[in-house]
């Protein structure tokens, strides 16, 4: 019989964890109110520029804001582009990270000191998105059932989908705010 | 109206108003008995008589049978197997579904497979890391989580379509649950991710193991604060220890098992171990039966099966009642609302 040698990371050894250490991502968890303002203001530049992605294409600019994404989510979040963000409502703590790619909540095998069944030294990423949650003005939205990932939307800008999706949401009630009496 | 074909064990129920499914763990909760449900070792064999002899341990002290998808990450009988050849025969099975070994695809498939079957309740666990079994190498699929899995369920039932919108033709009558572990943490988030899953569509849940009753009361303070426990049957989950030396391993190498200190004292300090562990385990039954809003509990006793019907009997939660056993010649309830229809319709 093979030994088993339970919880040791697999796909993670220890060349791999000093080149990520968590201290980055922990110091946006614990900054999640200004991180989540910071966005909030944000979105509404993106929003406002609108007209411009639109002229230009969603499609041509895809490339260079996705580019930009990468670099600054990837620096703040360790983000893994899955293309359907949810920071916003995890506490910034990017669900992503968490190997068994959990969306919705901590699984029951949190040890504990609060750190990973499957990576015993990293803290549990759903531990630290509950405390920054705790922080942010809509910390409530740890709550929201999320629905499975869509595989296609990997590696795709959610920076300018939500954009596009906020867009469209905006005509739509301005449109049936017009046909209202 | 009487039955004209003789009593089919592995038929299932008739459908009562307000249920779910046709099963018999879905009634014995509803009708707010103290339930048990009971955990199944999987054989490593084909043999399908390892699977009855494994549940014949069980006749008639349990609710329901879980049927693992290779928990802990090893490589076992499937579920789906096992549920197949218990619920041919009539037992009411729990088949569990983990995220990590199947996509939406093969879920929701298994799903329909399984209802088709026989089989009335499910069991929606995320899985625990390939890491932890024998097959360290394998890919983790993990494509839904337990909540997305609940939602997936529900849909399928209330809905009657795919998570892709496709149509169903005829929907699963099924019992969806859930698992809990109040002894992990974010301890604060825990009666949380209950509501979660509430939300999701989880009618029942069984807990992982309990050795710690203040820390489950805290947890239940807050679940009845939140009225958890009026939407959701919550089983806790409990099993004897066979040794010191076994629950600190437990403890060490099982994820999310919580087992405090003074628990391994008292094995210690025993002279025979494992009946200790066993008066342990009937003690803890009848401590969490008199917190309120706990609807029954599930017997994890993995490799001590044959303890699970002393450990019921012993700590008198049935209160007299039996449940299911081959031979009954018709479902006692059935034939109760038999004749009470009778009765009423004339």
């Amino acid at each position: 019989m093979p030994r088993i040698t339970a919880y040791e990371p697999a796909g993670a050894g220890p060349v791999r964890r000093l080149r990520s250490p968590f201290t980055i991502r922990q110091w946006s968890v614990r900054h999640a109110r200004f991180l989540e303002r910071l966005y909030t203001f944000f979105a509404d530049i993106l929003l406002g520029l609108h007209p411009l992605w639109r002229a230009l294409g969603y499609g041509r600019v895809e490339r260079p804001v996705k580019s930009v994404e990468q670099v600054v989510k990837g620096f703040l979040f360790d983000c893994r582009m899955c293309g359907q963000c949810v920071l916003s409502d995890t506490g910034m703590s990017c669900p992503m990270n968490c190997p068994k790619g959990l969306r919705n909540g901590p699984c029951g095998g949190v040890r504990a000191n609060g750190n990973c069944e499957v990576e015993p030294d990293m803290p549990c990423v759903w531990v630290e998105a509950w405390s920054g949650s705790r922080q942010m003005a809509g910390g409530d939205h740890i709550q929201n059932v999320q629905p499975p990932l869509r595989q296609s939307l990997r590696g795709t800008s959610s920076w300018l989908r939500a954009t596009a999706e906020r867009a469209a949401r905006e005509e739509a009630a301005r449109a049936g705010g017009a046909d209202a009496p | 109206m009487s039955r004209i074909v003789p009593y089919d064990p592995s038929a299932p129920l008739p459908r009562k108003p307000g249920h779910t499914s046709r099963g018999r763990l879905e009634r014995v909760l509803r009708r707010g008995e103290f339930a048990v449900t009971a955990e199944l070792n999987p054989p490593d064999s084909a043999d399908p008589e390892d699977v009855y002899e494994r549940a014949a341990v069980f006749e008639g002290w349990v609710d329901g049978i879980n049927a693992t998808d290779g928990s802990g990450a090893n490589c076992h009988m499937s579920s789906m197997g096992i549920c197949a050849l218990l619920s041919r025969i009539g037992f009411a099975t729990v088949m569990q579904i983990s995220c990590r070994d199947h996509n939406r695809i093969a879920i929701q498939g298994n799903v329909l497979g399984g209802a088709a079957m026989g089989v009335a309740n499910f069991l929606c666990l995320t899985g625990d890391g390939v890491q932890a079994g024998d097959q360290p190498d394998a890919k983790p699929v993990f494509d839904l989580d337990s909540i997305s899995l609940l939602n997936t369920l529900r849909t399928m039932r209330d809905e009657s379509r795919f998570l892709s919108g496709r149509k169903i033709t005829t929907p699963p009558q099924i019992f969806i649950g859930g698992a809990i572990n109040p002894f992990a943490p974010p301890y604060d988030y825990r009666p949380l991710r209950l509501a979660k899953k509430i939300a999701a569509g989880a009618q029942f849940v069984q807990s992982q193991y309990c050795y710690d009753i203040p820390m489950l009361e805290r947890y239940m303070d807050r679940v009845r604060d939140l009225g958890l426990h009026r939407q959701c049957y919550i089983l806790i989950g409990v099993g004897p220890l066979a040794s010191a030396r076994a629950a600190r391993w437990i403890r060490s190498n099982v994820p999310g098992v919580h087992i405090p200190d003074p628990i391994i004292e008292r094995l210690e300090g025993a002279t025979d171990q494992k009946r200790e562990g066993k008066r342990i385990c009937i003690d803890l039954i009848q401590q969490i039966r008199e917190i309120e809003g706990i609807a029954g509990v599930h017997m994890m006793a993995y490799r001590q099966e044959e303890l699970v019907a002393e450990i019921v009997h012993d700590s008198g939660i049935l209160k007299g009642r039996q449940p299911w056993h081959r031979g009954m010649d018709t479902d006692p309830e059935t034939a109760l609302e038999e004749v009470l229809e009778e009765v009423q319709s004339t």
